[in-house]
């Protein structure tokens, strides 16, 4: 059943996440009052900068992105395939540092500020996402999330704190407002499109796959929040997921983008209330 | 404790006599250096030297290990040493009043005078009990490979560092032979320090670190140098101080100076009082002020304090000590002072321009991450401290060195001023890098220990610890990442540099970087014999703590680090394309350097770091933190010391 996991993982979750970018685009359409472009255009995008003709600014960013998006479906590939959570934390926050660089490495003032804000962005999540694993942790006694999903009870009972906080710091992730402070998903920023913004055709067809992945990734980690052994558990959870992208998306529409200190400071807090006093009663009552 | 105490017969008697010689070694060129005036012979000397002290641990282990790999107790009967250390006891406190007073201090003096006045006493008013003065176990082996191999090759690359040095510090006086005569009875009473067992035996080397330490910080003789070095020789008097009144109070109350007796009969108020000293020379909080400000002596000797030696030896006695800290207040108070220090040296950090602060505040976060470990004082987290370690003592010399050639070639070790290192100095760059990957990436062993380190802290119910981890591996995350960014910006340099750095310097450089590599690869080699066999001994028996699947987690990791970029480099090599330059709102100036400025002009572009300076800067941070854990530490003693009357 894992090699199942993975291999759906791997061959599905670029097109799942293309899916849920256009669903994601017609929703803010609609909530924008446009009409907005087909479901299927993030495919012809991608299609589009494929058929580019190659230029870069130098001869290493392609390589970088190219081991950012590997490591990134060897991180989701590792939770599809139920293996420590923990160390998918590792591994995902090991990708992003290639896409740092990749962005850094170019030497372009505003690829470079947008490296910076993303370094920023991950210290502003990463307690949180840790947290998450150790809330796991004491709730079912292992990091495996093999033995996660086995569980009597869903995880969320013991640590709602927890959802509420990784829903907050995964707009991060998924490059929403309020968080989108390195780039975005729009290129009218004042950093023009921040850490992407010397990437084009292949580069920037690779850094988009690996999004998608990381969004599908991340939708798993949700998951695992609502999955016991019950089949319909399973149901649940990806009615919750979908609710959870629904409401990242009307938070993203709904505000805007805010200054560093404010993400970081909100995101560490929310950490602390959220996550920590979830902790604490869970390591008195476990 | 359930170790076997074993009578030295045969092959034992060759490891006996070995040990005098791995200390003198070191002590005989020290003595030796002073005479040797024409620096190439001197070089020569420091080479074969290195080389000796090499040799000399590696047939010792290999006759230890070939004797049975059993622990030793050595030197029952030992009296004319003793009096001799009694005599050096004496001329280190000297030395240090005699300074005081040339340089008009106080407390050195007030300290100093006290705590070898508690000692003496404590030797001629009680009847000890005559007992083994010297241990061999895994754990003293493994302080022997890395006071001998990574503090040889320190004194390897200080040969061609220090011509680079006072080529560069014309206003400096050149005091080589002082200095080589230092750095290796350094590493001759570190050695001593890890062989003993006798708490005084271990004071006595203790107290020669400490001097050391201060001579070597002194070396420039400036204002601020002077200045430094006496913040380092009080703080460290006062952890001698702990030392000693815990000697005395073992002395008395228990009759006995061995450290195992410590653990076992000791009680609270000498533990503590050990601690103390452990947590004065590992720099922790609230006596941080110390090591960061030891940068001012040339690097090597930074690179000897916070890899191989001073540091280590603070970390190597809470290790020590570790097992009984579980569960009880000092045990408490250890750790949280060690997860304090590790969040607020990790901020302070980000705030940090120089090269070398950065790595300053790196050791004292990282080492408080070991601390903390010892601290909880159980199995997994022990495993944790002492992989830590190991891996700290590599990277961290390995990049002092780097920095220190890179501060010779460029002439600033300004991080700023390492934009595109990679294009101007690759090599450099490159082993620079991998010394920041090992201080933080996964796979290198950094991270598997926090990994175990954090799971230790959720199963010991230690929420505090939980959140400092947390959030300190995030800090400690941004800190190095935009350090390794600046690195490997394609930058085409204004002037191109020539790279100054001599040959002995790579070939200490080029060793780190093998050994890194090379621990990580073999990572689970190093877990079973080395490691393991460290917490069996500390803990009686000891269940693996790496499990296999954590292993397999591990390959997974090698792969993605080391194999996807090769091979990701090959597959888009393949690629056709064309360079165009940057995108600069449409002002470049022809290269990715220049752009036309709103007057019309050329103008140079300039990338920044980001460094939080009004956010997590040192002014803000530094007192709440020292009073915090001076507090702390404080209460501790208050409680522990009440509970004891």
């Amino acid at each position: 059943m894992n090699v199942g996991f993975v291999i759906a993982y791997i061959v599905l979750a670029p097109f799942l996440g293309a899916l849920l970018d256009g669903i994601d685009r017609i929703i803010s359409a609609r909530m924008q009052r446009r009409k907005g472009p087909g479901l299927l255009q993030p495919f012809y995008d991608l299609g589009k900068l494929f058929s580019k003709e190659m230029i870069a600014v130098n001869n290493v960013q392609l390589l970088l992105n190219m081991s950012y998006l590997v490591i990134l479906v060897i991180a989701g590939a590792m939770l599809f395939a139920g293996a420590d959570l923990l160390m998918v934390l590792f591994i995902l926050s090991t990708a992003d540092m290639f896409l740092i660089m990749a962005a850094s490495s170019d030497s372009s003032p505003y690829a470079n500020m947008g490296a910076s804000r993303e370094m920023l962005q991950m210290m502003a999540y990463e307690p949180l996402t840790l947290l998450v694993a150790v809330g796991f942790y004491l709730t079912t006694g292992s990091f495996q999330v093999a033995d996660i999903i086995q569980a009597d009870t869903s995880a969320v009972l013991w640590m709602p704190g927890l959802l509420v906080g990784f829903m907050f710091t995964s707009a991060i992730k998924f490059r929403k407002s309020p968080f989108d402070l390195s780039t975005s998903h729009h290129a009218h920023q004042e950093m023009v499109k921040g850490l992407t913004t010397e990437m084009s055709g292949t580069t920037l067809a690779v850094m988009t796959i690996a999004e998608y992945y990381e969004t599908v990734l991340l939708l798993g980690i949700f998951c695992l929040f609502i999955v016991n052994s019950t089949w319909w558990s399973w149901i649940a959870a990806i009615l919750a997921c979908a609710v959870i992208y629904f409401l990242e998306i009307l938070w993203d529409n709904a505000c805007a983008r805010v200054k560093w200190k404010t993400l970081l400071y909100s995101c560490w807090i929310v950490t602390l209330v959220a996550g920590g006093i979830n902790i604490l009663i869970l390591m008195l009552i476990k | 404790m359930g170790l076997k105490f074993q009578k030295f017969r045969g092959k034992g008697r060759n490891t006996m006599t070995m040990i005098p010689f791995l200390i003198g070694i070191p002590v005989v060129l020290a003595v030796l250096f002073p005479f040797v005036r024409d620096s190439k012979t001197r070089g020569y000397l420091v080479y074969a030297g290195a080389g000796i002290v090499m040799t000399a641990t590696v047939v010792f282990i290999v006759s230890w290990i070939s004797g049975g790999a059993q622990t030793w107790m050595l030197y029952q009967s030992t009296e004319t040493v003793d009096h001799l250390m009694t005599a050096g006891d004496i001329f280190l406190m000297c030395l240090i009043v005699y300074m005081s007073v040339k340089y008009k201090r106080v407390l050195p003096v007030l300290l100093s005078v006290g705590q070898t006045a508690l000692l003496l006493y404590t030797e001629f008013t009680v009847e000890l009990p005559e007992g083994p003065h010297m241990t061999v176990d895994w754990m003293t082996i493994l302080m022997c490979i890395i006071i001998a191999f990574i503090g040889g090759f320190i004194c390897i690359y200080t040969v061609g560092y220090m011509k680079g040095y006072h080529e560069h510090h014309k206003d400096v006086k050149d005091r080589q032979p002082f200095f080589f005569s230092m750095l290796f009875l350094f590493l001759g009473a570190m050695f001593g320090l890890v062989f003993s067992q006798s708490l005084i035996w271990m004071y006595f080397f203790w107290e020669i670190t400490s001097v050391i330490s201060f001579l070597m910080i002194g070396y420039t003789k400036t204002e601020e140098a002077v200045n430094n070095s006496f913040c380092a020789l009080w703080m460290n008097l006062l952890g001698g101080l702990g030392f000693a009144a815990g000697i005395a109070w073992m002395a008395y109350m228990n009759g006995t100076v061995q450290l195992l007796d410590v653990l076992s009969v000791g009680g609270e108020v000498p533990l503590l009082c050990l601690a103390l000293a452990g947590l004065t020379k590992s720099a922790q909080l609230p006596f941080s002020t110390w090591l960061l400000g030891a940068m001012v002596a040339p690097t090597p000797s930074s690179a000897l304090l916070h890899s191989a030696t001073m540091v280590k030896a603070g970390v190597y006695l809470l290790i020590r000590l570790s097992p009984a800290f579980e569960g009880n207040l000092t045990g408490i108070i250890v750790s949280s002072i060690g997860g304090l220090t590790f969040i607020m040296a990790s901020m302070m950090a980000i705030a940090q321009n120089d090269g070398k602060k950065v790595l300053a505040f790196s050791t004292v976060s990282n080492l408080g991450l070991i601390v903390g470990c010892a601290g909880i004082g159980v199995e997994e987290t022990v495993w944790a401290a002492i992989f830590l370690m190991i891996f700290h003592s590599v990277s961290k010399s390995m990049l002092f060195q780097s920095v220190g050639a890179t501060e010779n070639t460029l002439g600033s070790r300004d991080i700023e001023d390492m934009h595109g290192l990679i294009i101007r100095v690759p090599k450099l760059a490159y082993i620079m890098g991998i010394g920041i990957a090992g201080m933080y990436l996964a796979p290198f062993g950094m991270l598997i220990s926090k990994w175990v380190a954090l799971k230790a802290f959720v199963d010991s119910g230690n929420f505090i610890l939980v959140l400092f981890i947390a959030y300190g591996s995030a800090t400690t995350m941004f800190y190095w990442t935009k350090w390794l960014a600046k690195l490997l910006c394609f930058h085409i340099p204004r002037e191109t540099v020539k790279d100054v750095t001599r040959k002995d310097e790579y070939v200490s450089m080029f060793f780190h970087a093998a050994v890194m590599l090379l621990l990580c690869l073999l990572l689970p080699f190093v877990a079973m014999w080395i490691v393991n066999p460290i917490v069996r001994e500390l803990f009686g028996n000891s269940t693996d703590v790496l499990a296999m699947s954590v292993l397999e987690t591990m390959a997974i990791m090698l792969v993605s680090i080391f194999i996807v970029p090769v091979v990701m480099f090959f597959i888009s090599r393949r690629s056709h394309r064309e360079l165009v330059p940057i995108y600069m709102n449409g002002i470049n100036e022809g290269d990715n350097r220049y752009f036309t400025n709103s007057y019309g002009e050329k103008e140079h572009l300039y990338l920044s770091n980001w460094y939080l300076r009004f956010e997590f800067g040192r002014r803000h941070l530094r007192i709440p933190s020292i009073i915090a854990a001076a507090a702390v530490l404080v209460l501790g003693f208050c409680l522990v010391i009440g509970g004891a009357l």
